[in-house]
């Protein structure tokens, strides 16, 4: 065992967290029936990656290392950058995935099942070069990646929605990736470096930078992926505060849209997707708050950690409800509700964490957020958050409601498969115990952070 | 190994575990979900006197976990915490044999225990809650854990009643969460002090001062039912009984007047509350609820109904007791904490037994039905005489004591608001002991339950005429050393005395 120890430590875990689902994504694609097992083998190899990713960075690379590609550095060649954050954002996506994995092999048919798990794959290992990426050309590249995978994904139906739905979402991803790219272009002209780090200590507040961060905010609004911006948001922006405070009225407006929305939906996937709305929303409230030196970032990095484990539960509830009642609509759903308890227990916490309510990742994000505001006098911010909590809270019971109506029988032989409810089951209860490892998180998501002007007080 | 940490922890666990294994539990495993539930309860109480006998002996229970940087999941067993867990600990053994009894043969019994046990577990948190933040957990996880419990019949009429109380509560929580992370970030801390941790902010942060401590009072008073406040819990009567005397005596209610005690003690402290001048419009609140409460309760028909007004009116003595600046005020608040619930619950049990043997529900019903029903009357007419605030019954002491308090506290206009309330009390309570007692009983029962010759099951007996009995023995022997009254005095020392 000790022989093995210093091999581990020398494999350069981002290079496989990156190939390894790719290649077996493409595995997946020629051998279609050994998909399951090796999506499956692939999933749980990622958990265990990611672990060795982070006892290497914990004990050789003392918080955060740079990988330069086939010897190659910056500028020339490609980095890849891992630290704290990244290992977070890293395990989230391991322990999503895997809880993904295990659901897709109950809930797909065998010829679904040949279509999805090559792209589901090749999502994974984008996102994980995504959480690699050290320059933000490169996460261009991969975000383009992301954004292929999941379109792909989307129409996986192949019905005329799904392709409908898809096809939008790719007009929109390609649409923000072409602004995103000009920005990228105009910072790499102003700078010279399309480099993360070194961007950080080269920008000031000047009208490029600011054109640029527009060009790249937009871009990344229509991607709806916004958590990439923050680690080169000029330091200085409180000379220029504008735009900052518009990501922050576009958070409010995203909280309180979404959220009616949400109310309002009378079927549950829409429901939920438009929760997805409202927690985005969350995340941007960041921006007005980053101002002071307040590690405000962590606020929006937990709840982004503990939506994505919520919201996955979420979205798997209602897919075993869905395939049991073979409908969604929220107004019959007692009598489907009511025979599958695990599916409903999950339902009831992944809704605590994303009604913010103690103890759930949700409450600590929210705690973090509402301090920061409050410290601020930031008032508009704390009534939103409040109002927020309270919609959240109004949907959630919405579905949750029909659990407890007259309907005759309770149990009945299980037409879901076990692993689909279980899985939910766990992710959401994942979701519920990241109220008790804050420290340690928060610990993490500082490490290594100071190389990129992450700021680390709070 | 320090085993003393340990034991709040383990009295947090005794009921939490129970009670999700209860939830994996089939519907028909009687036997063992009952023997989950009553050995649960009966280590819980165990652990409880354990813990009793340990702080009078100088051991210091505490526990903490690591929730955020600088701040800690706290559970502490101070004298405060004890009188209220030692309160719901009993309670709940009672109520779990009530409760085994009343709900016989009835559909999900599984998820009812299961929410049961989750939402006896919150109360015990809340009592041991060492800090604002760990209160504050217990607390909503309380909300929670009763949501199923109300709207457990599944009617159209239960699941309005579920939903108006969820409005209200999580509207509370929301004001108390405002309040706990502003408060905290004037303060830096949020661990509960005798005497208050807000001194050193007093001076530079008066009127936000003055804005949190309304809205704790806000967001507790939906829990304990201050007027305007107060309107979940007359609709929650849908509840079924065991459910109603949990709300009432043990858990929900009680929790919110615990927490007006906890913030006014220990988070403000009487002197700093008396110097930002928000402790008299507390206790004129108060004054008004108890007032509003009896007035309301002497026109209702529905008998649980007339008990939750009463519920109203009486949780205020404690926010009251509290809000009277002087040590005898707060030991008759304090101790009706204990009074109050012993009766109350008392009250309701009889009330259930009443709907389940006979399907009495209104009080038109109620003619001679003490001779039907003799020991259930006999102990529904001690709870009642301890609600009027007849000595010897437990709410003679709590009355005598905020009287007094409040003559020496110079509030002389606090009697005439007890003497008031002991009028409408008598006026509300008297009538119905009167047709139970003196008039004929109907020809036959709305629907009456055979019981053999009993009259009605011992499940449903037992725990009425126990608590009742408490109910007296605490207050004939009053004055005896760890009697309710005791602890109270204990506790007003603290605050009022520095150590």
């Amino acid at each position: 065992m000790s022989a093995m120890l210093p091999a581990l430590q020398t494999i350069p875990w981002a290079i496989v967290l990156i190939l390894l689902p790719l290649v077996a994504g493409m595995l997946c694609f020629l051998w279609p029936r050994l998909a399951p097992t090796l999506g499956m083998a692939t999933a749980s190899i990622n958990v265990l990656a990611v672990a060795a990713l982070a006892w290497q960075l914990h004990f050789r690379f003392h918080g955060s290392y740079r990988h330069a590609v086939g010897g190659w550095g910056a500028p020339l060649g490609i980095d890849l950058y891992a630290d704290g954050l990244s290992l977070l954002l890293l395990l989230a996506t391991a322990l999503v995935g895997l809880g993904v994995s295990l659901y897709a092999v109950g809930y797909f048919r065998p010829e679904q099942a040949r279509r999805f798990w090559p792209i589901w794959l090749l999502l994974l290992g984008a996102l994980h070069a995504l959480f690699f990426a050290a320059d933000i050309f490169n996460l261009y590249v991969t975000l383009e990646l992301v954004g292929l995978a999941a379109v792909a994904l989307a129409s996986l139906n192949g019905d005329g929605p799904a392709v409908s739905g898809a096809m939008r979402y790719l007009l929109a991803t390609l649409l923000g990736s072409l602004s995103y790219l000009l920005g990228v272009a105009l910072l790499y002209h102003a700078y010279g470096t399309v480099d993360i780090a070194l961007l950080a200590a080269r920008v000031d507040s000047t009208p490029v930078t600011w054109a640029a961060l527009g060009l790249m905010v937009t871009g990344l609004l229509l991607k709806t992926a916004l958590f990439p911006l923050h680690f080169w948001l000029p330091p200085a922006h409180a000379s220029a505060p504008a735009p900052v405070d518009l990501l922050g009225l576009l958070g409010m407006a995203a909280i309180l849209w979404g959220s009616v929305q949400a109310l309002r939906q009378p079927r549950l996937k829409l429901l939920i997707a438009y929760s997805t709305v409202a927690q985005l929303g969350y995340l941007f409230l960041a921006f007005p708050l980053a101002r002071t030196g307040i590690s405000v970032w962590r606020a929006a990095l937990y709840l982004l950690l503990s939506h994505a484990l919520a919201k996955a539960a979420m979205f798997m509830t209602a897919g075993n409800l869905l395939r049991f009642g073979h409908h969604d609509r929220i107004a019959d759903l007692d009598r489907v509700v009511q025979r599958l308890p695990i599916t409903a227990g999950a339902f009831a916490l992944a809704g605590v964490s994303i009604m913010g309510l103690p103890p759930s990742g949700g409450f600590i994000g929210k705690w973090l957020l509402l301090e920061a505001a409050l410290s601020q006098g930031r008032w508009d911010i704390v009534g939103i958050i409040l109002v927020g909590g309270l919609l959240a809270a109004a949907y959630v019971f919405k579905v949750m409601g029909h659990a407890f109506t007259q309907a005759g029988v309770t149990h009945e032989a299980h037409r879901v498969p076990r692993t689909m409810e279980w899985t939910a089951l766990s992710l959401a209860f994942a979701a519920i115990l990241l109220g008790f490892v804050a420290v340690p998180l928060l610990h993490l998501i500082n490490t290594g952070a100071v190389a990129v002007g992450f700021e680390v007080s709070g | 190994m320090n085993w003393d940490a340990a034991i709040p922890l383990l009295v947090v666990a005794s009921s939490l575990l129970p009670g999700l294994v209860i939830f994996t539990l089939a519907e028909e495993r009687v036997y063992l979900r009952t023997f989950l539930n009553l050995a649960g309860a009966v280590i819980k109480l165990g652990l409880v006197v354990w813990m009793i006998w340990g702080v009078y002996h100088q051991h210091h229970y505490e526990i903490r976990l690591a929730l955020l940087p600088n701040l800690d999941l706290v559970l502490r067993a101070g004298p405060l915490a004890l009188l209220f867990v030692t309160l719901s600990s009993l309670l709940w053994l009672v109520t779990t044999v009530y409760a085994v009894g009343y709900l016989e043969g009835s559909p999900h019994r599984s998820r009812f225990f299961g929410f049961f046990s989750l939402c006896v577990t919150s109360t015990v948190g809340v009592a041991l809650a060492g800090n604002l933040i760990t209160f504050l957990l217990f607390y909503e996880l309380l909300t929670l854990s009763t949501y199923p419990l109300v709207v457990h019949r599944g009617t159209e009429e239960a699941r309005r009643a579920g939903r108006s109380y969820l409005v209200y509560t999580m509207f509370g929580g929301g004001l108390l969460l405002l309040a706990t992370v502003w408060l905290y970030t004037l303060t830096g801390t949020l661990e509960f002090t005798p005497q208050g941790f807000v001194q050193q902010v007093l001076a530079t942060h008066r009127p936000a001062l003055i804005v949190i401590f309304a809205l704790f009072i806000a967001g507790l008073g939906v829990k304990a039912a201050l007027v305007p406040l107060h309107g979940w819990l007359p609709k929650a009567m849908v509840a079924p009984a065991p459910v109603s005397a949990l709300l009432h005596a043990v858990a929900v209610v009680k929790a919110g007047a615990f927490g007006i005690v906890r913030i006014v003690y220990d988070v403000f402290g009487v002197e700093a509350a008396a110097h930002l001048g928000v402790i008299n419009p507390l206790a004129w609140l108060a004054a008004f609820t108890i007032l509003y409460g009896s007035v309301r309760a002497l026109s209702q028909n529905d008998l649980k109904r007339r008990l939750a007004f009463s519920t109203v009116s009486q949780v205020s003595y404690i926010t009251l007791g509290v809000a009277i600046i002087g040590p005898i005020a707060s030991i008759g608040g304090i101790v009706h904490l204990v009074h109050q619930g012993l009766m109350k619950i008392t009250l309701f049990f009889c009330a259930g037994n009443l709907a389940e043997t006979l399907g009495i529900h209104k009080i038109s019903e109620m003619h001679g039905v003490g001779r039907r029903m003799p020991w259930t009357m006999t102990a529904f007419t001690i709870g009642a005489f301890g609600m009027i605030g007849a000595p010897p019954v437990a709410g003679f002491v709590s009355k005598w004591y905020l009287g007094l308090g409040a003559l020496q506290a110079g509030q002389g206009w606090v009697v005439i608001v007890l003497a008031l309330s002991s009028l409408l009390n008598a006026m509300y309570f008297l009538p119905i002991l009167h047709a139970a007692w003196f008039r004929a009983p109907p020809d036959h029962w709305p629907a009456e339950h055979d019981f053999g010759h009993k009259e009605t099951a011992w499940a449903l007996l037992l725990p009425p005429v126990i608590t009742a009995v408490i109910a007296v023995a605490v207050g004939l022997l009053a004055s005896a050393p760890f009697s309710p009254l005791d602890w109270a005095r204990l506790i007003a020392q603290r605050e009022f005395y520095q150590p």
